[in-house]
């Protein structure tokens, strides 16, 4: 693909799905801890997500970081919104705001708290 | 060794004077490090705006020879 063509499909991407992982290795078996922390982190709410894995595509692997201006995988995308990454992902869940974010964008999820 | 916390510090002081930058060493092996960074230019910013401002600061690094930074952000309490 060419670059061009990544960011049209990276933009259909996040926007054909309500919730989007950019990462490394897929949910079932991630290859990067910090990816397999969001996932933790999406399963243990029970959201549904679409897991692209990176490293099948160097296209996307580049692509992804120049879309959102963002340097590392992974990458979560509510709504076809930049959410954040694995440190910004996992301060929003202990905070409880990732939660709220889901709530108010109608994604369905378990509202369970943490209490670790 | 591909970069030394106090190379990381340096970077971040040198775009956030007032910041309190804390480092952590996570694994001893000068390759995993905890930043916590708290400066006014924060102040009114998203997570998201704030992490850049420090990804920004360390010059390309974080995502290449920085693999493994985690970060937390803030703007001072009072």
């Amino acid at each position: 693909m060419s670059e061009q063509a990544v960011q049209d499909w990276i933009r259909k991407t996040v926007a054909a799905n309500d919730v989007v992982l950019f990462m490394k290795g897929t949910k079932d078996v991630p290859q990067c801890g910090f990816s397999a922390q969001v996932g933790q982190i999406l399963a243990h709410l029970d959201v549904a997500y679409k897991d692209v894995n990176v490293l099948e595509d160097m296209g996307i692997r580049e692509g992804i970081k120049s879309f959102s201006q963002w340097p590392t995988i992974p990458q979560l995308y509510v709504k076809g919104e930049f959410v954040g990454g694995c440190d910004i992902i996992r301060e929003m869940f202990q905070e409880g705001e990732l939660q709220s974010l889901l709530e108010e964008k109608g994604i369905g999820h378990r509202s369970a708290k943490m209490t670790a | 060794m591909p970069m030394d916390a106090n190379e990381i510090e340096r970077l971040i002081r040198a775009r956030f004077p007032d910041a309190t930058v804390a480092i952590r060493d996570l694994a001893g092996d000068g390759d995993h490090f905890a930043a916590h960074v708290v400066t006014r230019e924060f102040i009114g910013k998203t997570r998201v705006q704030q992490h850049k401002m420090v990804y920004d600061a360390l010059q390309g690094r974080m995502g290449g020879v920085l693999h493994a930074l985690a970060l937390t952000t803030a703007a001072p309490k009072d």
